[in-house]
């Protein structure tokens, strides 16, 4: 397929002309910040700041961090810069720990978050011909609006499905001739399998879904494989990446390169730190991701921390667009464990995990001292009852699964082969680590 | 002239095989015979019952992994050398045993072993032919 691109101004400019765009937009935000919103007024008072003393992009260093902690403390509207009546509309996160975060948008501000989404989808393949699914939860949550409008901007037929009832995705995928579909990388999985046990009554010929654009959970390139063999048919997915408190969905997306995920770089300025320290990384350094919203006007952030871990590769991409690309979350800066003077994330383990299928999708890091060295435990629970019959089988399972583990983390392990279940559930984010070095 | 036999994979911790023999007698399941082997981490219990289908059913409705799979039992002489015949036979036919457990009943003067081999149906055949005495389920049970 041909790469196609929906806003070739904005996405092919070159970089001196990008970064003289995005210093104006930062100025700007700063002067409307200072005017319009007491938190950041009073910050840049404090610290001497004000959009005359931005000369360059790099003086964005001089505005602190905002963090997830104050928009929770300024809960709900204490960031707002506009007026209520000129917010058209409000979503929150889901508050797993406190208060939800909340975000509000002007009219521009959805005309601004269309456009950015209207470009990844494009950049995926989706056209005006596409017929769009969107197995997202609506609601308060980002992720299906955001799809949605964006999807609509490019003249798709959206679908707007919601998440759950997999009986009656499947027959509107059948019905309506469905070829492109949103939804988590583990839902979009779990559905190919659905269709494949109703394949007697439904064969897989009557889908002809071509098109994954997966987000709101990481995907792993094991897991994509395992998703487009599934589902069969030269379907192809890619990834995309955003989060409420930067609009939604719609930061950055891959292409059909997928390559990198295309950052919009005209509406997000990003940088990487180093999440222990808060120094600006060079370019090329993996660390966290920290973006400023330059375009959003309902609730502006500055520097926001994503607690997310990657890199930024600045190099043109084959498709043609000059946009920076970051690199698929690697991890969260609040998972990463130090064990014997190595990074390791749990994503890693669960990237090594897929595809072993005698196994349950939970899965556990016990970290232990043990004498002066740290040892990691990876506990999976076993499922498959056929193994039992042999021993070997058993501990044939337990090899494979620490050679693939250890491949990646280029340190020794330990993986336990516990019962179904026994292995604690969470609703919402997962407690993968135990770190018992500090009792 | 097959038996069911449940394989059960068991943590090693504390009071786990007293909760499973539990959940199979609540499933009303009578223990014939038993054998367990462990490394440090994990075991496999293996069992006969006289329930083995509600026995199974159970155990997988409390989240436990388990498999049920057919083994054959042969009754011998309690005799030295009695047992040599038999594991002769299926050597020489070419048959492996995977594992094997062995028990003694009440209500009779012979011994009984459990075995586990790559072909049942090529197993049960040859030791029939050379006279070796086999189970079923319903004379496993009704020995009891």
């Amino acid at each position: 397929m041909k790469n196609r691109i929906w806003n070739p101004e904005m996405e092919c400019m070159s970089r001196k002309d990008l970064e003289a765009l995005q210093l104006s937009r930062l100025k700007a935000l700063v002067d409307y910040c200072d005017k319009n919103v007491r938190f950041y007024h009073e910050r840049f008072e404090k610290h001497g700041i004000t959009a005359e003393k931005i000369k360059c992009l790099s003086d964005i260093q001089y505005i602190p961090y905002t963090t997830k902690d104050d928009l929770r403390d300024n809960y709900p509207f204490g960031l707002l810069s506009v007026p209520q009546k000129k917010i058209v509309r409000v979503h929150a996160s889901s508050g797993t720990t406190g208060n939800p975060t909340v975000v509000a948008y002007t009219k521009e501000d959805l005309d601004n978050w269309s456009e950015q989404v209207a470009r990844l989808v494009y950049a995926a393949g989706a056209t005006d011909e596409s017929i769009v699914q969107i197995c997202f939860g609506y609601g308060m949550f980002t992720g299906a609006l955001g799809l949605h409008y964006g999807l609509e901007k490019i003249g798709a037929t959206v679908i707007p499905t919601s998440s759950g009832n997999t009986e009656k995705q499947l027959k509107f995928m059948r019905d309506f001739g469905t070829d492109t579909i949103v939804a988590t990388p583990s839902y979009c999985l779990y559905l190919a399998e659905s269709a494949r046990e109703k394949g007697i009554e439904f064969p897989m010929d009557q889908y002809k879904l071509k098109l994954g654009l997966l987000g709101s959970e990481g995907c792993t390139p094991e897991m994509r494989a395992r998703i487009e063999e599934r589902w069969g048919n030269n379907f192809f997915c890619t990834d995309n990446y955003g989060m409420s408190e930067l609009n939604g969905p719609g930061m950055s997306g891959e292409c059909r390169e997928r390559a990198g995920l295309h950052i919009n770089e005209d509406h997000f300025l990003c940088e990487i730190i180093d999440s222990k320290t808060g120094d600006v990384l060079p370019e090329g350094s993996t660390g966290e991701l920290v973006v400023t919203n330059l375009t959003k006007r309902g609730l502006p952030v500055l520097r926001y921390r994503t607690k997310d871990i990657t890199n930024i590769n600045y190099e043109k991409c084959e498709c043609g667009r000059t946009s920076a690309r970051m690199s698929k979350i690697i991890g969260r800066s609040d998972d990463m464990l130090k064990i014997r003077g190595v990074n390791v994330f749990p994503s890693q383990v669960e990237a090594a995990l897929i595809g072993v299928t005698s196994i349950s999708p939970h899965y556990q890091l016990v970290v232990r001292r043990e004498g002066f060295a740290d040892t990691l435990e990876v506990r999976v629970e076993l499922i498959d009852a056929s193994l039992l019959e042999r021993y070997g089988e058993l501990e044939k399972l337990r090899k494979t699964i620490h050679d693939k583990i250890k491949a990646i983390l280029g340190i020794e392990i330990k993986v336990s082969l516990v019962e179904p279940k026994s292995i604690e559930r969470f609703t919402g984010k997962a407690q993968r680590v135990v770190d018992l070095r500090s009792k | 002239m097959i038996i069911k036999q449940l394989s059960i994979f068991v943590e090693n911790k504390k009071g786990r095989l007293a909760e499973i023999t539990e959940i199979i007698s609540k499933a009303d399941a009578n223990i014939r015979a038993l054998s367990i082997a462990d490394t440090t981490d994990f075991g496999i219990l293996r069992l006969i019952v006289d329930r083995p289908d509600e026995a199974a059913a159970a155990l997988k409705s409390s989240g436990i992994t388990v498999s049920v799979t057919n083994v054959i039992a042969i009754g011998i002489d309690d005799t030295p050398g009695a047992f040599s015949v038999p594991m002769r036979i299926l050597s020489e036919a070419d048959i492996d045993v995977e594992y094997m457990y062995a028990f003694i009943t009440r209500k009779s003067e012979k011994a009984y072993v459990i075995l586990r081999v790559a072909d049942n149906d090529a197993a049960a055949k040859v030791l029939l032919d050379k006279g070796v005495e086999l189970l079923d389920e319903e004379g496993f049970h009704k020995m009891m």
